[in-house]
């Protein structure tokens, strides 16, 4: 290829908008590069590079408050995301399925957790759990985050039932037809046919709710107890006092969880939609 | 009469692919020109190239003596209709067909005149105030067309025109575009993968195979003298015969097929090596057939006469029908010949009842004149 | 699609519906419906709060202090989706032409920042923003500075911008990758340039999925609260962090609940401002 011109179309050949995409690239990953950097960096005042370190980790390590907000955190994630997989596939087959009076009325019901701002569901969910349905504080692990759990999968399953309900648009209704024209009963024709065609959406669906769980920061700083406390609302008590390099140490070991399960869950969820698309 | 378009080695690689390999290509002024090649075989990138939507990896193009290696396709005196029709849905026709016209900020009173004559010579008068979706796929195309002929460019560039269409309004079309380019005196460059339309409506052909140029001719002269084997395959149904080139004289030559029974002579010498294998190409609609009596039994009867000079060993072939398909205008046989070869017989049906009409099963001479067969090396 | 009509199937709808609905009703309408009755009450005493029926929580917001903090979030969330649409419109442009790889690694580009944790991001920006931060280092190498980067409103716009980005890139994205390609090229090839394709052809055909995006961007930014509390000053506040305060602070629930009711009223225009747009311009286009 010698010197010609890219083709008209071809706007990522053409060097302004290179640039443009170098400069937003800039932007969106040099506060986390030099937050990643500086976790390993042996001053404490967070400025100057005065050398290599993993002292920071270890005090993360042996924080136990912030590890064990860590482990809140992860559970609140898991917890939440298989209720709410549950919950979104459930819902979006029976909206799909069914016409049922005042449908339209429901559907922008479900609607709502999504567009409704964080900050109001943040205090909705206060008053809640202080007023109408005060949870235990003396409950044994992990059951005492279950006040989080419940704000956290009410936020997480209309998500997950959008995605389920986009994937269920593109069933081809003979597949089950033909399931039940050989012999298969309503459940198992739902099971055999349904299920697999909904698995990539699935697992899309507890991707985001995973992620929507492990980012919330408004509605479970609502929800949370002095002794449940999330990694996010850790994380918060200790920058509004200052910088320091534990916090760009926890905030690594968080973006590095984040970018594995991301990759972890685009892997299985190409691999999967590629097997079905194969399969067809 | 010059050449409009010169394309000179255009080559066009997306990674290892050559979508189009060095392509060399005189289009002349005034020309209704047509690529034709099955899809996949690189006619589409030749046009986009000559739009200047797909950039050459190799080669040049010049339009009007003009290189357009660094001439944005906004800027060269081609305009295109895209197999989509690519027609803006956000407009009305008048919209559409004055876009371009707009967009070079020609006075507004001079874009409405003109637009009615583009509307008018593609026969869509009156209908400037409607939307893309009023319209029929065959009333969209003729936007696509007025909206690309308003600009007056030197060169039309058709994609597939008239693919979209269905089979009658096709036919109509055909035509119509063959008039409009008489009308307007604009150069066409079609790209179809349809040989009926090719033939029907371009003064010459380009036949494309594998991002190669396979043959550039008038359609007669495709049709009856094809270049290799890909073309007179490609174009209309043939029979080929593989054989040894075993004589070759100015004014005749003959072709040995194996297991035929028969050799092939032709009244025409061949610029080949003689003893190399060469292909012979029958058209289905040049080989006779002829009753060889009621009785099924090979080797008996009295074969028909032959053109003069044709010596008795060639261009004569026995064999018994297997198969018959009725098309209406014609009849399609399927006649099996010595070593279970299968040869493709077409006869018109000129009368409406025919008392000695050929049956699966019966057995029949085939044969041809030396002038029918073309002898292929490639 | 047909649907099937619910009452045909009981057991079906029931084992399909009745958890999710009911998980619905109770952990997100009910608390929400309190909220709602609590805008129209009273605080009497310390945790005492009476639903009398008044209107006074909502007369307050008239108060030019709230009104105020009204205007400037709105006005700071309109201008974020500006920003974010000036930035993102090039890059979605270039996504959705790139080829299949490229388009891959760019989408990865823009959604990891996306995925990770807001509070991560913010604070990334606080360090980088402080005043001996890494940018004023970097002024102060070209002698420029320390420029009061933080705690201001331009760090809540920054903030929101940083934040925000992504969520309008991919709609943006989307929209553009459903235009026919050939309409681009079809304008290209009757004389226009690609400024004027890109407003005459682009825009008009993917404004319903731009106007989407922009709603994206724009109603999480109008209800931020993280990004105004930690990066800004103390007349940067936006309606969450006066909310905030009613129900954390100054405990007037009833207030901050009528707040709360009116920030929600606002999302809700949004949406139905964007609906009646797209819906008009579909009209026209018939």
């Amino acid at each position: 290829m010698s010197k010609s011109r890219p083709a008209p179309l071809d706007y990522l050949a053409r060097w302004p908008l290179r640039l443009w995409i170098g400069l937003v690239a800039l932007f969106l990953y040099a506060p986390l590069v030099t937050l990643i950097a500086f976790s390993f960096n042996e001053s404490r005042r967070n400025i100057v590079w005065t050398g290599f370190t993993l002292d920071w980790y270890g005090a993360v390590v042996n924080d136990g408050d912030l590890l064990e907000a860590f482990g809140n955190s992860l559970t609140i994630a898991a917890l939440s995301t298989v209720i709410s997989v549950i919950l979104g596939a459930l819902i979006a087959v029976a909206m799909w399925r069914f016409r049922f009076p005042l449908k339209p009325a429901f559907e922008g019901a479900l609607a709502l957790p999504i567009v409704v701002p964080e900050i109001c569901m943040g205090v909705a969910m206060l008053v809640f759990f202080s007023r109408v349905m005060p949870w235990p504080t003396d409950l044994p692990w992990p059951l005492d985050l279950g006040a989080i759990i419940i704000a956290h999968i009410s936020f997480s399953f209309p998500f997950v039932a959008v995605i389920v309900r986009a994937r269920l648009a593109s069933f081809n209704r003979e597949l089950e037809e033909a399931a039940k024209d050989l012999g298969a009963s309503e459940w198992r024709a739902f099971i055999d046919v349904l299920v697999p065609h909904m698995r990539p959406a699935l697992i899309a669906g507890g991707l985001l709710a995973f992620t929507l769980s492990l980012d919330d920061f408004v509605i479970t700083f609502f929800t949370a107890g002095p002794d449940t406390v999330t990694f996010p609302v850790k994380v918060y008590s200790m920058v509004r006092f200052s910088v320091t390099p534990e916090v760009n140490a926890a905030s690594t070991m968080l973006i590095v969880v984040t970018v594995l399960l991301t990759a972890i869950g685009l892997r299985l969820q190409g691999r999967d939609i590629a097997k079905l698309e194969g399969g067809q | 009469m010059s050449a409009l378009i010169r394309i000179e080695g255009v080559s066009k690689r997306f990674g290892n692919f050559a979508a189009v390999d060095d392509v060399s290509l005189d289009i002349r002024e005034n020309e209704f020109f047509a690529l034709l090649g099955p899809s996949g075989c690189g006619k589409t990138t030749l046009l986009r190239m000559l739009a200047g939507l797909e950039v050459p990896s190799e080669g040049r193009i010049l339009i009007d003596g003009q290189d357009m290696a660094n001439v944005a396709p906004n800027k060269r005196p081609v305009n295109m209709v895209f197999q989509s029709y690519a027609v803006f849905p956000h407009m009305t026709v008048a919209q559409n067909v004055g876009y371009g016209l707009r967009i070079d900020g020609v006075a507004r009173a001079e874009i409405e005149g003109r637009v009615r004559e583009a509307l008018g010579l593609v026969k869509l008068d009156g209908l400037e105030a409607r939307k893309p979706d009023q319209l029929s796929g065959g009333q969209r195309q003729r936007v696509a067309l007025a909206r690309a002929l308003i600009k007056r460019p030197k060169v039309l560039l058709l994609d597939e025109p008239l693919s979209a269409l269905d089979a009658k309004l096709r036919e109509t079309m055909r035509s119509e575009l063959a008039m409009i380019q008489d009308q307007v005196g604009v150069t066409f460059v079609m790209v179809t993968h349809d040989q009926d339309e090719a033939l029907a409506m371009a003064c010459r052909c380009g036949v494309m195979h594998k991002g190669q140029l396979q043959q550039v001719a008038t359609p007669a002269d495709l049709y009856e003298y094809p270049a290799n084997r890909f073309v007179a395959d490609f174009i209309g149904s043939v029979n080929l015969f593989e054989g040894r080139l075993a004589l070759d004289q100015p004014d005749q030559a003959r072709v040995e097929v194996p297991g035929l029974g028969a050799s092939i002579w032709v009244d025409h010498g061949v610029t080949g090596a003689t003893g190399g294998t060469v292909w012979a190409a029958i058209r289905p609609e040049k080989i006779e057939l002829h009753h060889r009596g009621a009785q099924a039994d090979v080797g008996g009867g009295d074969p028909p006469p032959l053109p003069a000079g044709t010596p008795v060993d060639a261009n004569l072939l026995e064999g018994s029908v297997r198969h018959s398909s009725y098309l209406g205008s014609e009849t399609v046989y399927e006649i099996e010949v010595a070593g279970g070869r299968m040869v493709k017989v077409l006869r018109s049906n000129v009368r409406r009842y025919e008392e000695r009409a050929f049956e699966v099963g019966d057995v029949v001479w085939l044969s041809w004149s030396p002038q029918a067969p073309a002898v292929l090396l490639s | 699609m047909t649907e099937q009509p619910a009452s045909k199937a009981h057991a079906a709808f029931a084992t399909t519906f009745l958890a999710p609905a009911f998980w619905l009703i109770a952990f997100f309408l009910v608390p929400l419906g309190i909220i709602w009755a609590y805008s129209f009450g009273r605080t009497v005493g310390l945790t005492e709060i009476a639903i009398d029926g008044t209107f006074a929580n909502y007369a307050r917001i008239a108060d030019p202090v709230y009104v105020e903090v009204f205007v400037k979030s709105i006005a700071y969330a309109a201008l974020t989706t500006l920003l974010c649409l000036v930035v993102g419109f090039p890059v979605a442009l270039a996504i959705t032409f790139a080829s299949d790889r490229a388009k891959i690694w760019l989408l990865l580009l823009i959604m990891l920042p996306f995925w990770t944790n807001l509070l991560v991001r913010t604070y990334a920006l606080m360090a980088v923003l402080r005043t001996e931060g890494f940018v004023n280092d970097m002024l102060g190498w070209v002698g420029v500075g320390p420029l009061p980067l933080l705690h201001n409103n331009f760090a809540v716009v920054f903030g929101l911008v940083y934040v925000n980005l992504p969520f309008l890139v991919l709609p943006l994205y989307s929209a553009l990758d459903r235009l026919d390609r050939s309409l681009l090229e079809a304008s290209l090839d009757l004389g226009a340039g690609h400024l004027r394709t890109i407003f005459e052809i682009v825009v008009p055909l993917a404004l319903p999925g731009i106007l989407s995006g922009l709603l994206i961007t724009f109603i999480p930014a109008l209800g931020s609260y993280l990004t105004p509390d930690l990066l800004g000053g103390p007349d940067s506040q936006m309606i969450a962090n006066v909310i905030e305060r009613q129900f954390k602070r100054a405990n007037d629930w009833p207030f901050g609940a009528a707040l709360s009711f009116i920030l929600m009223y606002l999302t809700f225009i949004a949406i139905a401002v964007q609906a009646v747009v797209t819906r008009r311009r579909e009209a026209l286009a018939r």
